[in-house]
């Protein structure tokens, strides 16, 4: 951890704080959304710390997401509305769950691992609809009830409770703001281990497992570290979404979530500091803008065009908007993972590098 | 002894379909070493060309309903009726069957392009990055399907004929209490029918056995001078038609809908770690294994005793192959490592 990484954590700190000022002008200043910004990012933020640190891709972390928020939920159902111990209760269980999954599946390395992964989120995504009804609610998911014992703070709330910290409710710009902070700490966090003797250990085993093994050094518990730690960020997360939301259900464990926080961390940037975030803020920043529109808006937008061409480019466009953005992900997937696999990261790189050797020719030309 | 029975009848049907799918998972697999991620998507394309069929054949127009006399009434009558009375009838009937016909030449189109305009450029890349791309793939068929046949299940019947049950357990002299649908009797008959030919294919042939040498050994099999990369064009293009024909027979049982494939990808790669990476008969064994072990744990017998096992057995099945026999019931060693 050096000089440049301090400034670099308080460049991303003040960014974040301020968002609400200025994200208005991309048309992304509203909270529901920056708290996402906030929640998705950490989520990749630790997912980045498995895939991006030691390549291990795993396929299931969104079972850690759901076990973190059905531990918050019963955190505030039973003990108090106060979200602090029910993020800490989410990051521990979760933890837990990464501690016995990981232990499990990190006994195979590769495509193996990715699949190990994937059976047990679908064997918690699928328990969680079925025998864990009592605790999950199945298919209507948790929710908060008045009949809730709420031990520590039951004769304080009447009628159906918000979640708060201290007296502050946790709705609209507070709720981003709580996010934000719990953000910026994992995002510290993050730079730690990338800088430190720990995280260079997983950079090696990413390099060549076997010469780390040759060299007499046991991966074994280095890797399951960080599969850990990474569980603990997306339970942490999981957590933060129902202290924005107390609505806890089974579908945020689909295998397609997983899939969802792989994506980012792939078009942000794999193994950098600074790229899952981007890509967690790009993917819902662009899910926002696309979902919201429709085939009216699609008209106004091309109104200039001949009709003729109108009708047709709109009718194609609307494949892509609107319900569609779904398509409009995959191509995204696609065309990033076929010409850009390091991700949003690299491209800015080779952007810098190009403008860098243009400016040499440039020098150079001139001073012949 | 009879609840056994009708649960192993359950069970092969279902196996039926995850052997099928999963032995062309393993074909890819095996073969070219590429993990697909769309290989659901492809099963679902098979089943969208039933659909697909059944909306052409049945394209119909408005007539006067003659047998209502007090009032115009009118009724969809499809053209083919119109034009060739009961055999036109017939044919809408027999639209299952009639769809495996176009399904061949159409997977092995898909199978073809998929092959040479994408994966060709990812044998190379490694696993994680042939996840991704595939399962992007994977999004974008799913999302335009969903696009044109909109997202709720289309129900596609079997003939007539075979719409009734089986009384199975007469024949082998059990209960005559135990029925089966005849249909998926058939589908299960299908599987065994497309495996064998498949096998035969690989094995029988000059071009099944340049295939086997490829999967052993590529690099020798290129310097003898075969162009492997275009026999593996047509292996990838095999793989496609044997999981769109499982698709198109699924979809008497299930409505197909432009999910079905992810629910059947990720079990699939499950059938295909159970049986072996790389093994065409583990794939195939594990397949049917796995159904019928699926059926038995949903008896409520089981259930009372485990309750929920029906849910997670298959994951839980794999997890514990994985760490015993980490190369699967008939997998070769060291297929996948790295």
């Amino acid at each position: 951890m050096n000089m440049k990484d301090n400034i670099l954590v308080l460049i991303f700190g003040a960014v974040i704080l301020t968002m609400p000022l200025w994200a208005g002008i991309v048309g992304a200043g509203y909270p529901d959304l920056l708290q996402k910004f906030a929640i998705f990012g950490l989520f990749a933020i630790g997912f980045n710390i498995l895939f991006g640190f030691t390549g291990y891709l795993s396929f299931g972390h969104a079972a850690f997401l759901g076990i973190g928020s059905y531990t918050a939920m019963w955190s505030f159902k039973l003990l108090t509305m106060n979200a602090i111990p029910a993020i800490l209760f989410a990051t521990a269980v979760s933890g837990l769950f990464a501690l016995a999954i990981g232990f499990v599946a990190l006994r195979r390395s590769g495509i193996y691992f990715s699949i190990l992964t994937l059976a047990f989120a679908q064997m918690c995504y699928n328990m969680a609809y079925s025998v864990l009804t009592p605790i999950t609610n199945g298919e209507t998911g948790l929710t908060l009830t008045a009949a809730d014992p709420r031990i520590l703070d039951a004769a304080t709330t009447e009628g159906l409770p918000s979640t708060e910290v201290f007296g502050m409710g946790l709705s609209g710009y507070h709720g981003f703001y709580f996010c934000a902070v719990i953000l910026i700490i994992g995002f510290y966090i993050s730079v730690r281990l990338y800088r430190s003797s720990f995280g260079l250990m997983l950079l090696a085993v990413k390099s060549n497992q076997n010469r780390m093994k040759y060299t007499g050094l046991n991966t074994k518990p280095y890797l399951l570290s960080a599969f850990v730690i990474s569980g603990m960020y997306a339970g942490l997360a999981g957590a933060l979404m129902v202290v924005i939301d107390p609505l806890a259900g089974a579908e945020r464990m689909q295998w397609t979530a997983s899939g969802e926080v792989v994506l980012m961390t792939i078009l942000g940037g794999v193994g950098t500091i600074l790229g899952p975030f981007i890509g967690a803020i790009v993917i819902k920043y662009f899910e926002n803008i696309f979902s919201a529109f429709n085939d009216a808006v699609l008209n106004q937008v091309f109104d200039f065009l001949p009709d003729f061409i109108q009708g047709i480019w709109v009718s194609f466009a609307s494949l892509f908007v609107g319900k569609g953005w779904h398509l409009t992900l995959g191509v995204l997937f696609m065309l990033i993972v076929i010409f850009l696999p390091g991700g949003a990261m690299e491209g800015f790189r080779r952007i810098a590098a190009k403008f860098k050797k243009e400016k040499e020719a440039h020098s150079a030309g001139g001073a012949e | 002894m009879e609840a056994v029975f009708l649960q192993l009848l359950n069970g092969l049907d279902k196996g039926g379909a995850y052997a099928l799918i999963a032995l062309g998972l393993t074909l890819i697999f095996g073969t070219l070493g590429v993990v697909n991620f769309a290989h659901g998507a492809l099963f679902m394309l098979g089943s969208f060309c039933a659909v697909s069929l059944q909306k052409v054949l049945s394209m119909s127009m408005k007539v006067r309903d003659e047998s209502v006399t007090f009032f115009e009434a009118y009724k969809e009558v499809p053209y083919l009726e119109i034009w060739f009375g009961d055999a036109g009838k017939a044919l809408i009937d027999w639209t299952v069957p009639l769809a495996l016909l176009i399904t061949i030449p159409i997977m092995l189109g898909v199978g073809y392009v998929m092959e040479r305009g994408l994966i060709q450029r990812f044998y190379k890349r490694t696993h994680a990055e042939q996840i991704l791309v595939t399962f992007g793939l994977a999004i974008v068929l799913q999302e335009l399907v969903k696009a044109y046949f909109g997202a709720n299940p289309i129900p596609t019947p079997a003939p007539d004929i075979v719409s009734g049950s089986a009384h199975v357990g007469a024949w082998f002299g059990l209960s005559d209490a135990i029925v089966y649908p005849w249909w998926r009797l058939i589908y299960f008959l299908f599987a065994f029918a497309v495996v064998g030919a498949v096998f035969a294919f690989l094995q029988l042939t000059t071009f099944g056995m340049v295939v086997r040498a490829g999967m052993a050994d590529r690099e020798t099999v290129g310097l003898i001078g075969i162009d492997i990369d275009k026999k593996f064009t047509t292996v990838f293009g095999l793989a496609a038609v044997v999981t769109g024909l499982a698709g198109v027979m699924y979809t008497p049982v299930l409505p197909p809908d432009y999910h079905i494939g992810m629910e059947f990808l990720v079990l699939s790669f499950v059938v295909v770690v159970v049986g072996g990476m790389g093994s065409l008969p583990g794939a195939v064994a594990a397949g049917f294994l796995l159904g019928i072990l699926q059926s038995f744990a949903s008896m409520t017998e089981i259930k009372s005793i485990l309750p929920g096992i029906d849910q997670i057995i298959i994951y839980l099945v794999a997890v514990i192959i994985l760490l015993v026999r980490p190369r699967g019931l008939l997998g070769r060693e060291g297929v996948m490592e790295d």
